[in-house]
């Protein structure tokens, strides 16, 4: 007998990669996996319509864990792998995934042009704060006075703010996700695939190795949903206000969500009635080779 | 040397002056009489001022390099009269602006003709009429009728509207019958060929490689002297359905080329030598995932920002030494504008076969200079050869796996959206099913078995690029071995030396990597005196000649101001060699034309 994958719903377990994550027990990297898992079964997605791309660090192994055609690119550079994939075949759903170090730090500069460019990408940070692979250093979301093994007199520098980053910087769906809402991060990964354009979700995400700081208990004792307040996810100030408030009172929710600015691909002229460019047969035909020769002439 | 039409045009100015537009006249003049076309243009990184010194050669034969003389200097300022008419010989023809512009020194027997363009063209405030008038003194020299000159001006400036095109044609009318009345044409006027050419820079030929090739995304950052090929791109992405972006870094550009090339596009990219150290890491990432992505390094005077107008040959090392570890790359040097053109489309067949990435290594001499090419030779429907590739699911495996132990190592590669051939790519180690074995378990018997699997892929490269071969006579006294650009000089070299009675023959390198080795010692076996010629100070390929195969050269010619090599820039190196007046085995030559 055989079965016909493509007419089964597939449940999140359909998503699960070849090999179990080799992340620590307890890793908050756990709980974003298995909110992508079960959005993107909830979407009705095939494995094989989605490319997921990583970086490099121990939330950046999440493509082999997620069954889908998977990416998992240099430091940093998972962005722009991205980007290049979904220019070229537009029709694919694409995930990107990755820490705050390889997305905020040797990252920084394609996080900014892809928020610019809103590429359709739907972009997963798992936020611990710290270098975890590298044993325990400082990142660039860690916070002031946070002590680490390249910081053991406490950390001097500022945390960058990834949701008014993303912003300023042109994303069109910014949210934050804590690995200890499962049904709130489902509920954002599923509106950021829906999203045409570049959608942001920083996602706390417990180390629990190496930032005994930022906590689940932390977490707990501070998060409070937006929705909760009613915020108004079109009102940018507003998203930024609520963005910027740390010490007492974190949010997490839809910041800020920008539904007519239309994404790079929609924008690009050459894909106007046209399949993605990867689908597209490749020898030019000679009326237009004699056109190119003929202006040379 | 030929008994044919060889002439050569030097226009000079200031960047800003204008330079372009009767350079580019009159190479459409020249090329629509199907003569050839060699231009070389030295500038600097300036947008106003400095000194700009465009060398047009035209030839009733293939023109291999930008010669050696200057026939007619046309000066834009008195800078450029003041620098370069010492250069002129007997016979030849120095063009200026006598209104602004003063003759220095000058050999017996030069050609001044001074236009009073004011007086002329009745032109005071219209600072490029004094271009537009040297047309008209040019056109008279060359013995050219006017209406040729009147058809060049109406095409160049037609966008422009009727009245910009008729004051052109009135002025260059005005000059060129003041220079009829009182300058000299050549004894013999410039010929015509039944066959009109065409006209392009490497860099477009380049691009145009690209295109015939099947490349449908394409990306950036711009840096001189690559930026020619976005601008085709760019120009043409709309007419061919290609994907042009502009990125960020070329960190950004390698990686992202990456990305639509694992989808299936073809992808190229083109940098300069700086651009190019930013993306080597996506570069061993492209052998590493098995994604073959062609990039472009043009390369410049360098070290780090360098000399970002002139050219040299100093990034061979950069090349074959791209990226940390051990892995199989394609690097490939073509010798002219031509030959870069068709050789993209075979890189990408060799890349798309073996499933690497592909180094294609041009240099500002080939992709900024300006050639002629038979239309006829342009052909944009190259074979394309995908390799291994799946793009839909016909014929599944029961059990994909994307890095497939396979005989000759290469495995059957699916693209992103075909069912049933989920798989992950990863710069990390990882086993045949693309999972991980870098991070746990790390398995020395796995990680032997991958590095061979992709190694045994490139065994039968060689039978696929053609061997370096000895061309000229046999026996003869000196072997010349270059790479890449110098092939064309390194010709006209030679048929100066025959003239001198000096027998040459010469090994052109353009297959770099994987190196036809054995091939190479036997061209050399019969060698008496081998002379490697490079445009870079340490010898970069003399030293990977030695690595590859052993053979140390007899001697050196090498330059590395910033400069091209002209033939006599060669042909004394050889003499110097021969005559034993290279004591230290290196001899540069010494630039005589200071831009």
């Amino acid at each position: 007998m055989t079965i016909d994958l493509r007419e089964k719903p597939l449940t999140a377990k359909d998503f699960k990669g070849k090999v179990d994550p080799d992340w620590c027990p307890g890793c908050g990297d756990f709980g974003l996996l298995r909110a992508t898992q079960t959005a993107v079964a909830q979407l009705g997605l095939q494995p094989h319509d989605i490319v997921c791309v990583s970086g490099i660090g121990c939330s950046s192994n999440f493509p082999g864990y997620f069954n889908a055609y998977g990416m998992h690119t240099l430091h940093g550079r998972a962005l722009a792998v991205a980007t290049g994939v979904k220019m070229a075949n537009h029709d694919l759903t694409v995930l990107v995934t990755g820490g705050d170090g390889d997305g905020y730090g040797i990252g920084g500069n394609h996080f900014t042009h892809t928020a610019r460019r809103n590429v359709d990408l739907t972009y997963l940070v798992m936020n611990n704060q710290i270098y975890g692979l590298t044993t325990g250093q400082v990142s660039p979301s860690s916070s002031v006075g946070m002590k680490t093994k390249s910081t053991p007199f406490g950390n001097i520098e500022r945390p960058v703010n990834p949701i008014t980053s993303a912003i300023m910087n042109g994303a069109t769906y910014v949210a934050r996700g804590f690995s200890g809402n499962l049904k709130q991060l489902v509920t954002l990964i599923k509106g950021a695939i829906n999203h045409p354009g570049f959608a942001v979700i920083d996602t706390f995400s417990p180390c629990v190795t190496f930032n005994r700081d930022n906590t689940y208990q932390f977490f707990k004792q501070r998060i409070q949903t937006l929705e909760s307040e009613g915020h108004d996810p079109t009102d940018w100030k507003a998203a930024c206000e609520k963005a910027m408030e740390w010490e007492d009172r974190i949010y997490t929710g839809l910041f800020f969500e920008n539904p007519v600015e239309k994404p790079l691909h929609a924008l690009e002229p050459i894909l106007d009635d046209a399949p993605p460019v990867a689908r597209v047969p490749e020898p030019i035909t000679r009326e237009q080779r004699d056109r190119i020769v003929a202006r040379m002439m | 040397m030929s008994q044919g039409f060889d002439f050569t045009i030097v226009i000079g100015g200031a960047a800003g002056q204008g330079i372009a537009t009767p350079g580019n006249i009159l190479a459409r003049i020249f090329v629509r009489r199907g003569l050839h076309l060699h231009a070389y243009n030295a500038y600097q990184s300036i947008i106003r001022g400095g000194h700009i010194l465009l060398t047009m050669r035209v030839r009733d034969q293939e023109a291999l390099s930008h010669g050696d003389r200057m026939d007619l200097l046309l000066c834009l300022n008195q800078d450029t009269m003041t620098r370069h008419l010492r250069h002129l010989g007997p016979g030849s023809y120095a063009v200026y602006n006598t209104d602004t512009i003063t003759p220095v020194d000058h050999q017996e027997g030069v050609n001044l003709c001074g236009l009073p363009v004011i007086e002329v063209t009745g032109e005071r405030r219209n600072r490029l009429a004094q271009n537009t008038a040297a047309l008209g003194v040019i056109v008279h020299i060359l013995g050219l009728d006017f209406e040729v000159l009147e058809s060049a001006l109406t095409l160049q400036f037609q966008r422009k509207g009727d009245a910009v095109v008729s004051s052109n044609v009135s002025v260059a009318r005005k000059a060129f019958d003041y220079a009829q009345e009182n300058f000299p044409a050549l004894a013999s006027p410039m010929p015509r060929s039944p066959s009109p050419l065409a006209v392009w820079t490497g860099n477009e030929a380049l691009a145009m490689g690209g295109a015939a090739a099947g490349v449908k995304f394409y990306c950036a950052y711009p840096m001189s002297p690559s930026t020619g090929v976005l601008h085709w791109m760019a120009r043409n992405a709309r007419e061919l359905g290609i994907m042009v972006r502009q990125v960020e870094d070329e960190i950004g550009v390698a990686n992202m080329a990456i990305g639509a090339a694992h989808t299936g596009a073809r992808a190229m990219c083109a940098t300069s030598g700086g651009g190019f150290a930013l993306m080597t890491e996506a570069i061993g990432s492209a052998s590493m995932m098995e994604i073959p992505v062609v990039f472009i390094n043009v390369m410049r005077a360098g070290p780090s920002t360098g000399v970002p107008t002139k050219t040299e040959q100093g990034d061979l090392w950069q090349v074959l030494g791209a990226s940390q570890g051990d892995f199989e790359r394609i690097v490939v040097a073509p010798r002219d504008a031509h030959d870069a053109f068709a050789t993209i489309p075979e890189v990408f067949n060799l890349a798309d076969r073996y499933q690497c990435p592909g180094i294609v290594v041009s240099d500002l001499l080939i992709s900024e200079g300006t050639f002629s090419v038979p239309p006829e030779k342009i052909d944009m429907t190259p074979p394309i050869e995908r390799g291994k590739l799946i793009r839909d699911a016909n014929g599944t495996p029961s059990a994909y796996q994307r890095y497939l132990d396979t005989p000759d190592g290469i495995s059957p590669r699916a693209v992103p959206g075909v069912p049933g051939h989920v798989h992950v790519v990863a710069t990390d180690e990882h086993d045949e099913d693309g999972v991980l074995i870098s991070d746990e378990f790390t398995n020395p018997l796995k990680r032997r078995q991958m590095v061979e699997k992709r190694a045994r892929k490139m065994e039968d490269y060689l039978t696929r690029v053609p061997p370096p071969v000895l061309e000229g006579d046999t026996g003869a006294d000196v072997t010349l071995v270059g790479w890449g650009s110098t092939a064309g000089v390194i010709a006209e070299a030679m048929e100066q030396l025959r003239e001198d009675g000096l027998r040459v023959n010469r090994v052109a390198v353009k297959w770099i990597l994987p190196f036809h080795g054995e091939a190479m010692v036997a061209a050399l076996s019969g060698a008496k005196q081998t002379l490697i010629v490079e445009n870079n100070h340490s010898g970069q390929f003399a030293r990977f000649l030695r690595g590859e195969t052993g053979i140390a050269a007899d001697g050196h010619i090498r330059k590395y101001d910033g400069e091209p090599f002209m033939p006599h820039h060669v042909a004394d190196g050889v003499r110097a060699h021969v005559n034993g007046l290279v004591p230290g085995g290196v001899f540069v030559p010494e630039q005589e034309i200071i831009v």
